[in-house]
């Protein structure tokens, strides 16, 4: 675990050595800052020391610190300014780099990676886990570095003035420590705890209100409000002590700088009391600088036990992104590979075997041929491996043995992007990207024509609703198809396709959400796009398969039966009796 | 605002005493300064003496000690009253969710309840922790540390005064330029998280068409955008603390300049313009928590704002009348309207008919026809906008919502089981079923199989959601739960979808030979799961078109007749 976190703090260096000219500045403005900052009270004890008492006042030299204060401030600020701005760009160009590399690294991972993880996770990953990151980063460079230079600065200077005062200030350095830590290690637990029962409380609410339909229908909200009230309660426990126990930090070290404060006034002023005959020159200005430093000096303290949480925390996020960058991408083409051109559609599945899991077999020793040009459709009960044949034609997932043949040539010989040109898709999942209708359409064909456009849309029934919509083509559709019907994004998945017909394709339940009057109606323009390609189909509704040329039965993983429907028919074995309990009662 | 004040009640006394105690702690430290003046002045310059250094140095651990006790007990107060804020809140907020209707939800959309009823209201629970914590401190550690400057001396009071006037403009200043700046940068968060989680949820399609690389360039260009939105706000904002500094710093050089003058004059003395330095600083550390104070309150305000729209919705009047269930048709539709908020046009409009008990009635119609919100009017899921709905004479809204659907057994489209186990789930159709009624159920329901496969039958878990069940298994046991009731109505909106042909079949059959004949609602895509109903309804954008015997409609009715030959081949043609 400590070995893992070393790894990743190092590659977080890495990731910083980049700016490694941008740090070097911010370290040089920083340690300006503190100086300034240290330097100030210095010539604020000169001053009073130089006011004496009625009539005995040295303006002169009063004036000269003054000038010299002025410059001093002017640096100081200046360089806060420039070292904040500095910050600024390495924290958020370094967390642009990883988000960068993440994205990119999405593009090319395995779709068993895609497929096995929550989206959810994947984008807290790049989005929350990298900006918690991006503010321990922050905080690391900006109160870190100042803090540490701080708290020595303060200390040298005390030393230098008073080494007794000093000795106090740095025994009772520990007690600060202390405080801060035995806080934090306490509200660090209470904070856990409270945001495991805030956890189950978000989920139980999720749960009910996403579903808010079903508790009505069975008249459950007495029941949930119980519930509710038992969880709100074991969450109003431990938020409140965590929320007064991690309210204690302030107040606790301010006691402490009490104390510090009050040694120092003590010590300070007896030994200007008994005028002790030290070899230290000391007076009640460099008494008013060092009860100054005791003021800020145990500030940093907590600046610091705060900073050490926030990097803890921070890389451990950058782990978990790094985790994700890390994963292997999928196999790059082989350099023999070859592009694929002029695509006749003879496809071949020659003795192969896949499965997601390794002790779930799934497909085996599958062999197939398919000649240019024909019609397969696929059909079975849920889990026989019907869209998986549709993952390997795609190389989405690749076989675990024996290959696929496109026009006699090895799918892994073949440039993948070449080859997935040549399948069209449409998916039972209508995906959508964010943008106009137009845009969404052109996906698959930037290059198109407004002609082209409006006339797949005609072909796929879609032309009519688009018109409706408020803007016509140029509608923006939000997110995952925002407010279009599932059955209107479908149609518009059908009319990506058929502008860009691509020489082979793939239709996984596409139509399984337009009702079946539309779908009649679409269905002559799918004929005329099937008409000389070879074509895949996976539907539920029989109807619809029923011209294939071959119609491929699957149960659990392998092809039972296979034929034209009518064959299929004829032999009266599991796709008759599929097929005659749609007319059952 | 002031609606959210209730939520005090029961913590008054702490919500009152927890400011008055942070009051005692500014007390204690504002009298600091004003012990190290005498030290120097009398200890040091006076020459009182150590026993009176040593006495003064006790007073200031002392007072040092009073804080740290008062300090405790005002953060003790103020966690305990915000916690307690926050509890009472949220429980009224889910009392409310659940009591929302139907077009209520679907206007506000779940995910919006939810983020009021969890982040809005940790954001107020703070913001109230944190005023009743900061709004007596800060503001007296400034003003007292401005009213103390006076009382030693007017004219460096009024340095003060004048110091804190700027301090004020220059945090507002930076921190309202800074608030749309901020707003910038999460917008570009936002398109950034949507870019992410789109090349995701499209991986597929976009592999398929070899679209990585525009997928690559336009995140760029979007978290390019968020860079810079980030670094600008950043250098904004930036420049409050040395700006803070500057204004503090220039006024202590004033302050010594004026002290100066005073102590030459005779009117001051040495202890009292490090006294004034004292004060200064302490101005500078409050001033910044105050604004922080300020940012967080009106974030809190905003959430208020958002929690407030939620309990402020009209709670729907539930009459528990008790009523005569006259006689007449079973269940009356007439001139029936339903409109979800303000749509342009009504998602049913006169729907008409009347049903007999224990009659099977069929609903078919496209996509978007109005079959789901037809059958959730029966239940009183939805407010009509005109015409009444009557069951046994009585319009359905007189029953009161709770009797009426311990009435109806309702499975709808969207398949969904609770976290908890099998049994547990069945239970929610009825409280006390034997594991005998919740076995007849789930046999009714085709679903002896999906208990028989899981090794702990009815004590199964069901993960949040149902996701150790497959869509086909959930839809059976969703059917189970709406029959262990025994209804005397059942409605199946589309509940077989996800069932093969055959055990669609089969699940009709056992629901025609259920005992307590219940009469049944049934909406389907499919018309082989409507051929043996008593009466199928036709609709299509909202309106009837067609009732009748499959026999009837397929003769009259040509959308069904469409609709059905587009399943199955004409016979003979």
């Amino acid at each position: 675990m400590a070995k893992l976190r070393k790894g990743v703090l190092k590659r977080v260096l890495k990731q910083i050595a980049k700016y490694k000219w941008a740090v070097a500045a911010t370290l040089f403005f920083a340690l300006l800052t503190v100086a300034g900052t240290l330097a100030a009270p210095v010539f604020f004890g000169q001053v009073v020391k130089l006011i004496v008492k009625s009539g005995v006042v040295y303006y002169e030299k009063i004036f000269e610190k003054f000038i010299i204060l002025a410059a001093l401030i002017a640096v100081t600020c200046v360089s806060q300014w420039v070292m904040s701005i500095i910050n600024n760009h390495i924290a958020y160009c370094v967390v642009r780099d990883v988000r960068e590399e993440a994205f990119v690294k999405m593009q090319y991972l395995p779709l068993k990676f895609v497929d096995g993880n929550p989206v959810g996770d994947i984008v807290s990953r790049n989005i929350a886990d990298v900006d918690q990151f991006a503010e321990g980063l922050l905080m690391g460079f900006t109160q870190l570095f100042t803090g540490v230079l701080t708290i020595l600065g303060t200390l040298a200077l005390m030393f230098f003035y008073n080494w007794i005062i000093a000795l106090v200030v740095f025994v009772v350095t520990p007690l600060s420590l202390f405080v801060a830590k035995f806080i934090a290690a306490r509200t660090y637990s209470l904070f856990k705890k409270s945001s495991e029962i805030r956890g189950r409380q978000t989920a139980f609410i999720e749960e009910m209100v996403d579903n808010l339909k079903v508790v009505k229908a069975f008249n459950r909200e007495e029941e949930n409000l119980q519930k509710f009230d038992e969880l709100n309660e074991e969450l109003t426990r431990a938020t409140l002590k965590s929320v007064f126990y991690s309210s204690l930090t302030n107040p606790c070290t301010r006691f402490v700088n009490a104390i510090v404060y009050a040694l120092v006034a003590l010590a300070g002023a007896l030994m200007l009391v008994f005028a002790t005959p030290l070899p230290i020159a000391f007076d009640v200005g460099i008494l008013t600088s060092l009860l100054a430093y005791a003021n800020q000096y145990t500030k940093p303290f907590n600046e610091i036990s705060g900073v050490v949480t926030e990097l803890q925390n921070a890389v451990a996020c950058a782990g978990r992104i790094y985790d994700l960058i890390d994963e292997p991408s999928r196999k790059p083409d082989l350099p023999s590979a070859i592009e694929l051109k002029d695509v006749k559609g003879d496809v071949e599945f020659d003795d192969v075997s896949f499965s997601y899991e390794e002790d779930k077999r799934l497909i085996e020793n599958l062999s197939l041929k398919v000649k240019s040009g024909q019609r397969i459709a696929i059909v079975g009960p849920t889990g026989c491996g019907k869209t998986t044949l549709i993952n390997l034609l795609m190389r989405f997932y690749d076989p675990v043995s024996g290959e696929i043949t496109v026009d006699g040539h090895s799918e892994f010989n073949i440039k993948l992007k070449s080859l997935r040109k040549s399948y069209g898709m449409v998916l039972q999942d209508t995906w959508l990207k964010s943008g106009t209708v137009r845009e969404n359409i052109v996906f698959g064909k930037p290059s198109a024509t407004e002609d082209e456009i409006v006339a797949a849309a005609k072909a796929a029934r879609s032309h009519n609703f688009i018109m409706q919509l408020p803007q016509g083509y140029d509608t923006v559709i939000g997110e995952d198809g925002g407010n279009l019907s599932q059955g209107q994004k479908q149609l518009l998945c059908i009319t990506r396709i058929m502008l860009c017909l691509p020489p082979m394709l793939i239709l996984d339940e596409a139509t399984s959400s337009i009702d079946t009057r539309t779908e009649q109606q679409i269905q002559r323009a799918f004929s005329d796009m099937m008409n000389g390609r070879t074509s895949f189909i996976v539907a539920h509704r029989l109807s619809t398969i029923k011209n294939a040329d071959l119609i491929l039965v699957m149960r659990d993983g392998n092809i039972i039966e296979q034929g034209t429907h009518e064959q299929l028919l004829e032999l009266n074995g599991f796709y008759s009796r599929l097929y005659n309990s749609q007319f059952a009662i | 605002m002031r609606k959210l004040l209730k939520y005090f009640n029961g913590y008054k006394l702490q919500t009152f005493l927890a400011p008055l105690f942070k009051l005692l702690e500014v007390c204690f430290e504002l009298l600091v300064p004003l012990i190290v003046a005498s030290i120097i002045n009398e200890g040091i310059d006076g020459g009182a003496g150590w026993r009176y250094v040593v006495n003064a140095c006790l007073i200031l651990i002392a007072f040092g000690f009073a804080g740290l006790v008062s300090a405790v007990v005002a953060q003790y107060f103020a966690a305990k009253a915000a916690v307690g804020f926050s509890k009472q809140l949220r429980r009224d907020l889910f009392k409310k969710s659940q009591s929302l209707t139907y077009s209520q939800i679907d206007n506000i959309g779940a995910s919006g309840v939810i983020t009021r009823m969890t982040s809005d209201v940790n954001q107020i629970q703070s913001g109230v922790n944190l005023f009743l914590r900061l709004f007596m401190r800060s503001p007296f550690i400034v003003f007292g540390a401005m009213i103390m400057a006076f009382t030693v001396n007017v004219t460096a009071g009024g340095v003060f005064a004048a110091a804190i006037a700027v301090l004020c403009v220059i945090i507002f200043g930076v921190m309202l330029t800074c608030i749309p700046l901020y707003k910038n940068v999460q917008r570009n968060l936002d398109s950034v998280t949507a870019s992410t989680r789109e090349t995701l949820t499209g991986a597929r399609v976009i592999r398929a068409f070899c679209k990585e690389d525009d997928e690559i360039s336009g995140f760029k260009a979007r978290n390019g955008k968020l860079t810079r939105s980030q670094k600008f706000a950043g250098a904004v904002s930036a420049i409050m603390n040395p700006l803070t500094y500057a204004v503090v710093n220039a006024a202590i050089i004033v302050l010594f300049y004026v002290g100066a003058l005073k102590v030459d004059g005779g009117s001051l003395e040495r202890g009292d313009v490090v006294a004034l330095y004292n004060y200064m600083a302490q101005i500078l550390v409050e001033l910044v928590k105050l604004a922080n104070l300020i940012i967080t309150v009106t974030k809190s305000f905003a959430s208020a704002g958002r929690v407030k729209e939620i309990l402020d919705l009209p709670v729907l009047e539930v009459s528990e009348k008790d009523v005569e269930r006259g006689g007449g048709a079973f269940l009356q539709f007439k001139n029936v309207c339903i409109n979800y908020g303000n749509a342009a046009v009504d998602a049913i409009s006169n729907v008409n008919f009347s049903v007999n008990r224990g009659e099977t009635i069929g609903i078919i119609g496209g996509t978007g026809a109005g079959k789901t919100t037809l059958v959730n009017a029966i239940p009183h899921f939805y407010d009509l906008k005109s015409g009444e709905i009557l069951l046994e004479g009585v319009p359905v809204n007189e029953y009161g919502d709770g009797k009426l659907r311990e009435m109806c057994g309702v499975v709808p489209q969207n398949a969904v089981l609770f976290n908890g186990t099998v049994r547990e789930n069945i239970l929610w159709g009825k409280e006390d079923a034997t594991d005998g009624e919740i076995m007849e159920a789930i046999k009714t329901a085709q679903a002896w199989d999906v208990i028989d496969s899981k090794s702990a039958g009815l004590d199964e878990i069901v993960e949040q959601g149902g996701k150790n069940f497959s869509g086909g298994q959930r839809q059976r046991l969703t059917i189970a739960r709406a029959l262990v009731k025994k209804p005397e109505i059942l409605i199946l909106d589309d509940s077989s979808s996800a069932l093969d042909y055959a055990t669609d079949a089969k699940l009709r059959q056992s629901l025609k030979e259920l005992e307590y004949k219940p009469t049944v609602f049934m909406v389907s895509q499919r018309t082989s799961s409507l051929l043996h109903a008593d009466k199928i309804i036709v609709l299509e954008d909202g309106k009837v078109v067609g009732i009748g015997t499959h026999e009837q409609l397929l003769k009259d009715c040509p959308l069904y007749a469409e609709i059905h030959y587009s399943q199955f081949k004409k016979e003979g043609a």
